[in-house]
Parts: structure tokens; sequence; C-alpha cells
């Protein structure tokens, strides 16, 4: 095939599939930004869910656990952790977190540990207010079970 | 070596392999608390292990990439490096500002890290593979913004090529998406969204623009075939590149709270995103075929095939097998992204930047015909250890994946077992994992070896 394409047609293929590409792509980011406030519900990102996003993330949680899916493969997945664990009730899920997160890492030989985090109970009241968020982004269905 | 400034690239190599070396050392740690997890903790845990991993593996390509760079441009544009002065000057910012921020990640808590380097100022870290303190991340800027500098001064005062103006190209494309690295948005939707324009666009394509690129250097002075012809291989490869993926991007939009239409357009456009890692098996071949002159240095050569065929198959059969939204929605995020992670990874890059090594370092020590042949048995016996040890790796992973699928996610709610049961099923195959992460590791040490063969000294 390439015996018939010569250097300058392989050129014009490169500039006006590249600029042809960047524009739709630009397109769809566009669109995208403008549908995920209300794919993501924003209107409930409160004050707490952004602490919790921060204590989230300075904390590298990441680093062991998936969130929808992505991160590390080490630890379970945290994106429907609220419907697995706190059976998608608030408080208890909040109670449920208290008291994992206090009891860490857990006195079980051989088993894969999470670290003890010294973290003040109003912040992983956030912590779980930005899972609970976090849990109710339309996800297309996925996880698919509770497993995660 | 043509001009004097190519050898300020040595450094450069030289220190990437040190970085590959811990790299795989940290890999090999967390392997093995995957079996035993109380293995180093508290000292050192798992997400500490896996942000130096990736965060190695991350500078030791940018390290490869620039030394590779430094090599390269004098020889297109004949002309010395704009500033051999300031390609030194930045190396040694870039390797104190790697080695602290690997030490601040090995010595205090993460938290405490973030607390020190006043994250709250501007907000940027814990996100996966963007671990780095903010201050770190201007200092990749700045470093980025001095290369870019110098690299492009010599081209505009010398000959260009289509060669080295993809290679900028792709590094001007490097350099603009990292500066989404900045931006963190308090809708974890929204940062998941443009965290990818980093990740994804890097990977599947501004890094693949310099992966064409240096293949094609390496390929024009291996083989003597003229440029017209590879340089028309080079637009293909990159003009599907940008074609695939940019739309391709979509394959990692499924499933986190951007709209429904990415289902079907990340799957379709991704589906075609193996097409110019295979045009770059053909290319390769195809150069060779073709070839007018036999260079000594056959190692070179075989790195560069070997980048074209691991890099296809880590990239092109790997990831295909996952793209799909279907298929996603079962192995997102499971061991199988692992092992697509890790072929891909070495086989296009780490692999590109061993076939600069190899073609680039026996010149810069004064030895224009390539190793002698002893020292050249030794780099094969590395190439096959590492390349064969990196396969059974991700086949080991990917069985983990599949098992972890069948066990975890396709039973119902009732049936499915947990995620950490499921693990604990898995031991076996991470053992096997390890055992190849061994063979990995000493492929890497027979490759040192390689450097300090004998050598007479041969009438230049
Ligand atoms: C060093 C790795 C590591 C880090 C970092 C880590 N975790 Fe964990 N986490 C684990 C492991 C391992 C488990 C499973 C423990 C078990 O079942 O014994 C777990 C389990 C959990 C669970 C229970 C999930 C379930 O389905 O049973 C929650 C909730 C959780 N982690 C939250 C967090 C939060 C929040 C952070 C960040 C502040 C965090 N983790 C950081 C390793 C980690
Ligand atoms: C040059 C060789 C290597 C490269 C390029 C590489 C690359 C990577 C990458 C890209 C990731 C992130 C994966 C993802 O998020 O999907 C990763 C994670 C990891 N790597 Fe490696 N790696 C290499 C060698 C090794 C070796 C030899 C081992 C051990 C035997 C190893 C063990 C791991 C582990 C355990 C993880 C964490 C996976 C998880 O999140 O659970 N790596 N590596
Ligand atoms: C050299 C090029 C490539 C590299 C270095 C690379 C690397 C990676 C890495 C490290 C991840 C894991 C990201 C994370 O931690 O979440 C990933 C995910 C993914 N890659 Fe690639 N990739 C490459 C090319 C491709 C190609 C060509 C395809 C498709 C044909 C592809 C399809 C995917 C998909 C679908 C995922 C998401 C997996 C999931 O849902 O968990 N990749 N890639
Ligand atoms: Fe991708």
């Amino acid at each position: 095939m390439s015996e018939r394409i010569t250097k300058d047609m392989a050129k014009n293929i490169y500039f006006g599939g590249g600029i042809f590409a960047i524009l739709v792509f630009a397109g769809l980011t566009f669109d995208s930004v403008k549908q995920i406030p209300e794919l993501s519900h924003a209107e409930n990102i409160t004050e707490s869910v952004v602490l919790g996003k921060k204590i989230w993330e300075n904390n590298n949680c990441v680093g062991c656990h998936t969130l929808l899916g992505e991160g590390a493969y080490y630890a379970p997945e945290l994106g429907n952790v609220f419907q697995r664990l706190g059976s998608s009730d608030e408080a208890s899920f909040k109670s449920y977190m208290q008291g994992w997160m206090a009891s860490q890492p857990l006195n079980i030989p051989d088993r894969r540990k999470m670290p003890q985090f010294h973290l003040a109970p109003e912040q992983v009241d956030n912590l779980a207010d930005f899972l609970i968020w976090t849990s109710k982004v339309n996800t297309q269905e996925w996880p698919p079970n509770i497993q995660g | 070596m043509k001009y004097s400034s190519q050898m300020v690239a040595k450094p450069y190599f030289i220190f990437a392999l040190v970085l590959l070396a811990g790299e795989i050392l940290f890999g090999l740690t967390m392997s093995i608390q995957y079996i035993y997890g109380d293995f180093l903790f508290p000292a050192i845990p798992f997400n500490v292990l896996r942000m130096v991993h990736v965060n190695l593996l991350i500078v030791l390509l940018l390290f490869g990439f620039m030394g590779a760079t430094y090599y390269l441009i004098p020889e297109e544009a004949e002309r010395e490096l704009w500033s051999p002065l300031l390609a030194k000057i930045t190396f040694w910012i870039f390797l104190v500002a790697g080695v602290a921020t690997i030490l601040g990640y090995l010595l205090v808590p993460y938290a405490e890290l973030a607390q020190l380097t006043m994250n709250e100022l501007w907000p940027t870290m814990g996100r996966e593979f963007l671990e780095q303190p903010t201050i770190t991340k201007v200092g990749i800027v700045v470093v980025v913004l001095s290369y870019l500098l110098n690299v492009t001064m010599t081209v505009i005062k010398g000959r260009k090529t289509t060669i080295s103006i993809i290679l900028l190209t792709g590094l001007f494309g490097l350099a603009f998406f990292f500066l989404f690295a900045f931006y963190v948005p308090d809708n974890l939707v929204m940062d998941k969204f443009f965290w990818w324009f980093v990740v994804h666009l890097w990977v599947e394509a501004t890094w693949e623009l310099i992966l064409g690129a240096l293949l094609a250097f390496v390929l024009v002075r291996l083989t003597g075939v003229d440029r017209e012809h590879i340089d028309k291989w080079l637009y293909l490869i990159i003009a599907m590149t940008l074609i695939a993926g940019l739309a391709g991007t979509g394959h990692h939009f499924f499933f986190i709270g951007a709209p429904g239409y990415w289902l079907w357009i990340g799957s379709i456009a991704s589906a075609a995103e193996p097409i110019p890692f295979f045009l770059m098996i053909l290319f390769a071949y195809n150069m060779i075929k073709n070839r007018r002159i036999q260079d000594d240095n056959k190692m070179a050569l075989i790195w560069a095939k070997g980048t074209a065929v691991v890099g296809f198959l880590g990239a092109g059969v790997w990831g295909f097998m996952h793209t799909l939204a279907p298929v996603n929605y079962y192995t997102h995020g499971t061991q199988l992204t692992a092992a697509h992670g890790h072929l891909s990874f070495f086989g296009a890059y780490v692999m590109i930047v061993f076939t600069m090594v190899s073609y680039a370092m026996p010149i810069l020590r004064g030895r224009p015909h390539g190793n002698n042949a002893k020292a050249q048995k030794v780099e094969l016996a590395s190439f096959w250890l590492m390349v064969i040890g990196m396969i059974g790796l991700t086949l080991a992973l990917t069985v983990a994946g599949v098992m972890q699928i069948e066990m975890q996610r396709i039973p119902d709610a009732a049936n499915a077992m947990t995620f950490m049961d499921t693990q604990a099923t898995l031991t076996a195959v991470y053992v096997v994992r390890s055992l190849f992460g061994v063979m990995v590791f000493a492929g890497l040490l027979t490759y040192f070896a390689s450097f300090f063969v004998k050598h007479e000294k041969v009438a230049a």
C-alpha cells in the first residue's frame, strides 16, 4: 500500500486528520463539561464533601483503593462502599466509617493492611460525605455488582 | 559522535537506568506485600511503595527522552546544541528535585508531606501518577520549559527535519498537557475527566509522536534508508495516532460520570488505537528489509524491533482486550488493567529508551562501531531476560485479572465474592508474578554488566 502513498499525501493526512481529531475532541469535551454537573449531582457538593475530597487526596487513599474503578488494585473499590457497608443509610454508614478508620490496621497476620491515619471524627464524617456523594454519580450502572 | 554537545546526553541516560533499577526494586517489594501484607508494614505502606514505583517510572522516562533528544537534535539540526550548559544545569536541578521528592515520600507520612509543601495553597496532590507536591510539579514545568527552549533554539538555528519537527511537536504536547495536572476541581468527576488529559493524552497521543520520531531516527541511522521513505511512514503513524488517540480518550470516560455517548465514541475510536502501533512494526521491518548499510551495532536494531513488537503487544493487543465498553464494564480497575499498564509502558516507552541508549551510548563512549561482540552477546541475554520477564509478569497479571473478574464481577450480588476473598485465592498467581519480576531485575543487572565487558581501544 505504502508505494502508492507519497510523503506529501501522508503529511496532508497527518495535518488534516490531526486538526479534525482535535476539533472533534474539543467539541465533545465542551459538551461533557456542560453535562457533568447534572450527571454528578454537583448541586449536592457541600462544604463537607469538598473537605472530604481534600482528606482523600492528602492521605493518598487512591494509592491502595480504586474509586469508580481508577486508582490502585490492592484494596476494595470505594465508589459504592456506601451501599456495600452502609446499606445506603447515611447514619449507619457514618458510624461504620468512624469504627473502621479508628480500628486500622486490623491485627490479622499476613492480611493486607490499611494504615492508621489519625483522623479526627469530623474528618471521618467529611470522608463519609464525600464517599456518599461519589456513590450517587451516574456511572452508567457500573460496577456490575455490590462487591465493586 | 559528530557534535561534542551530544555528550550532555550521557548523564541523562545513566541516571535513567539507575532510576529504572530503583523502580523495579520497589515493584518487587510491592509484589511481596501483595502476598504478605505485613511485609515492611507499617514502615512503608503499599501506597508509598506504589507512588515511588510509578513516579520513578515517569521520571526515568522523562530523563530518557531528554537524553535521547540531546543526542538526536544536534545531528538532525547539524549544529551544536544551543546551550550545553543549560542542559547540564537542568540535569542537576531535575535530579535534586526528583531525589528530594522520592525521599519525601519515604521519610514522612503523605499527609505531612502535603502540609510541609503547603499543598493547601494550590492543592494538586493525592491523585494517581500525579502525587508529587505542587512545588515539585512547578519544578518539572521549569525543567521542561528550559529543555524545550534549548531544543527549540537548536532546531530554529539549524537544519529542520521531519524527525526533529515531530519530536518537538510531541515535546510541546507533553508540556502543554502536563498543565492539566494543576487543575483540581472540587467535583471529582471533572477532576477525573481532566486527569486523563495528562495521563491518556501523554501515553496515547503526545508521547507516541516522541516514540515515532525516536524510532525513525534510529532506523535512519542504522539502515540508511532515504528520508523521503522514513518520513512518509512517520507521518502515517502519527496521523493514525491523533485520529484514533484523541477521541480514544473516551475509553476512560465510560463509568466515571461522563455522558453516555462516550460508551460508543470511546469504544469505536480507541478500537483504532492499535493501528499506529501495528504500523510501527511494519515500519521497522520494512526499513530493515530495504536497508542500505550494515551497522555493527546489532543490538540497537534488535531493541528497535523489540520496541515495535512489544509496544504493539502491550498497547495494541492488551489495550484492545479491554477497550470496548461492554468488556471494560467487567474489567475496569482489575488486575487486567495492571497487566496492560505494565506491558505497554515497558514495551513502548522503557524499550525506546533502551533503544536510544544502546544506539548512542557506545558512540558516546568512543566506540563508533558499537560494542564488541562479547558485550553485545551479554546485552542480547539481558534483552531476552527483560522481555520474557515482562511478558511473563503480564501473563500472570492477566490470569489474576480473569480470575478476579470471574469470581468478583460476573456473578450476581448474592454469589459474588468480596474483593478481599477473591484476592486471597490469587496468591499463587502473585508468586509467579514476583518470580518473573526477579527475572526482569536480573535482566537489568545483565544489561549493566554489558557496559563493563572489556574493550580494546578501536583506532578512530
Ligand atoms: C496502604 C493501603 C491503604 C490505604 C492508603 C488506604 N486503605 Fe483503605 N483499605 C486497605 C485494605 C487492605 C483494606 C481491606 C482491609 C480488610 O478487609 O482487612 C481497606 C479497606 C477499606 C475500607 C472498607 C472497604 C470494604 O469494602 O470492606 C474503607 C471504607 C477504606 N479502606 C477507606 C479508606 C480511606 C478513606 C482511605 C484514605 C484515608 C484508605 N482507605 C486508605 C488499604 C488501604
Ligand atoms: C520496567 C518495568 C515496569 C514498569 C514499566 C512498570 C509499570 C507500572 C505501572 C504503569 C503501574 C501502574 C499500573 C496501573 O495503574 O494500572 C505499576 C504498578 C505496579 N507494579 Fe510495576 N512496572 C514495572 C515493573 C514491575 C515489577 C518487576 C513488579 C514486581 C514484580 C511490579 C509490580 C507492580 C505492582 C505490585 C503495582 C501496583 C499494582 C496495584 O495497583 O495494585 N512492577 N507498574
Ligand atoms: C503505550 C501506550 C499505552 C500505555 C503506556 C498505556 C498505559 C495504561 C495505564 C497505565 C492504564 C491504567 C490507568 C489507571 O491507573 O487507571 C491504562 C488503562 C487503559 N488503557 Fe492503556 N496504555 C497504552 C495504550 C493503550 C491502547 C492503544 C489502548 C486501546 C486499544 C488502551 C486501552 C486502555 C483502557 C481501556 C484502559 C482502562 C482500563 C480500566 O478501565 O481499568 N491503552 N493504560
Ligand atoms: Fe487510554
